[in-house]
């Protein structure tokens, strides 16, 4: 049953991956590049820096590709899962709003949320001294904002029937708020942007980096949602003449999911 | 797969079907997993901790890294 999914939520995030690179290209190395001529010339005046086992060339382009590639692939799997087990679960919605609300959920309890507190940094910002610390609290922000979404979109079900589908949704938008926002609170704040590191080129990197965040996710949630409501309303086309003509039994259930 | 063409025929869409969390279960263990690697490998490895050695992962996929909002060095 869900072997169909698996595959297409990994095609589905080649093509994410794809996109996600274009747009990286496009949006993004020009700002990464601002970010390490920075870097460069602090290390210059310091004295400090060294040889990079990797060019930038390569960095830029295939290591780029190679990167996105992964995480859309591994990226669209887990989706597909996480398809598998909402389908059908949304009341009368459909493949395609479905797969579009598990990927806004995604891009919000996965990017969104967990970046609002840990903002994308360009190279160049950040102490190498505090990597084990940074990770660690990005790691930290990220699972509770997926705990949380998740945990939000199974309570708004839950109270569906006792206050309504609009109701039930806004009360677990807001019990997610309070409980992100008291993450927010407790957790530590990052300060690490050094002096005179350019502010326009800061703002234009994370602006990039929601741009790729934000491309992967709708491509895979659309994209997904697309091809599975296609098949979804083949098998019924095929079922539907298959009762009217030779009599095939089964249908939906057997060929798609 | 059927033919394209009936996909214009006016078929109403079935409700979808449920499928059993006992069935997803052992999917959604391994995806937990995979997912645990997946943001190790293109989110931390290298970083803070290192399973290859040097620095020749971490700098390859470097701007990925940056890009998809991960903390680097």
């Amino acid at each position: 049953m869900i072997r169909p999914l698996l595959i297409r939520g990994m095609l589905v995030g080649v093509v994410a991956a794809v996109l996600a690179f274009i747009v990286a290209k496009t949006l993004g190395e020009s700002q990464v590049g601002h970010a390490i001529a920075f870097e460069s010339a602090r290390d210059a005046a310091e004295g400090t820096g060294g040889t990079e086992p990797v060019t930038r060339t390569v960095q830029s382009t295939i290591g780029l590709f190679t990167g996105l590639l992964a995480f859309g692939v591994a990226l669209g799997g887990l989706f597909s899962l996480a398809y598998a087990c909402t389908q059908g679960r949304l009341g009368a919605l459909g493949a395609r709003a479905t797969a579009a609300l598990v990927a806004l959920a995604g891009f919000v309890g996965m990017y969104l949320l967990p970046d609002l507190k840990y903002p994308a940094n360009p190279p160049s910002i950040g102490n190498p001294d505090t990597i084990g610390e940074r990770t660690s609290l990005y790691f930290t922000m990220m699972l509770i904002s997926l705990a949380v979404v998740i945990g939000g979109c199974v309570t708004a079900r839950r109270f569906a029937a006792r206050f309504g589908t609009w109701d039930a949704a806004l009360l677990s938008v807001a019990g997610t708020v309070v409980i992100v926002g008291l993450a927010y609170y407790f957790l530590p704040r990052v300060h690490e942007t050094p002096e005179g590191f350019p502010a326009d080129v800061l703002w234009r990197f994370r602006v990039a980096s929601l741009a790729v965040n934000a491309t992967v996710w709708a491509t895979i949630g659309l994209l997904f949602g697309a091809l599975t409501d296609r098949a979804v309303r083949s098998a019924a086309a095929v079922a539907s003449t298959g009762e009217r003509g030779v009599g095939v039994t089964g249908s939906l259930v057997t060929t798609e999911a | 797969m059927a033919h394209p063409a009936v996909l214009d025929a006016p078929v109403a869409r079935p409700a979808l079907p449920k499928i059993p969390l006992r069935e997803l279960a052992p999917f959604m263990i391994f995806g937990s997993m995979l997912m645990m690697v997946l943001l190790y490998f293109v989110g931390a490895e290298q970083g803070a901790v290192s399973v290859v050695g040097g620095s020749y992962v971490h700098e390859f996929v470097h701007d990925a890294r940056h890009l998809l909002g991960f903390p680097c060095h």
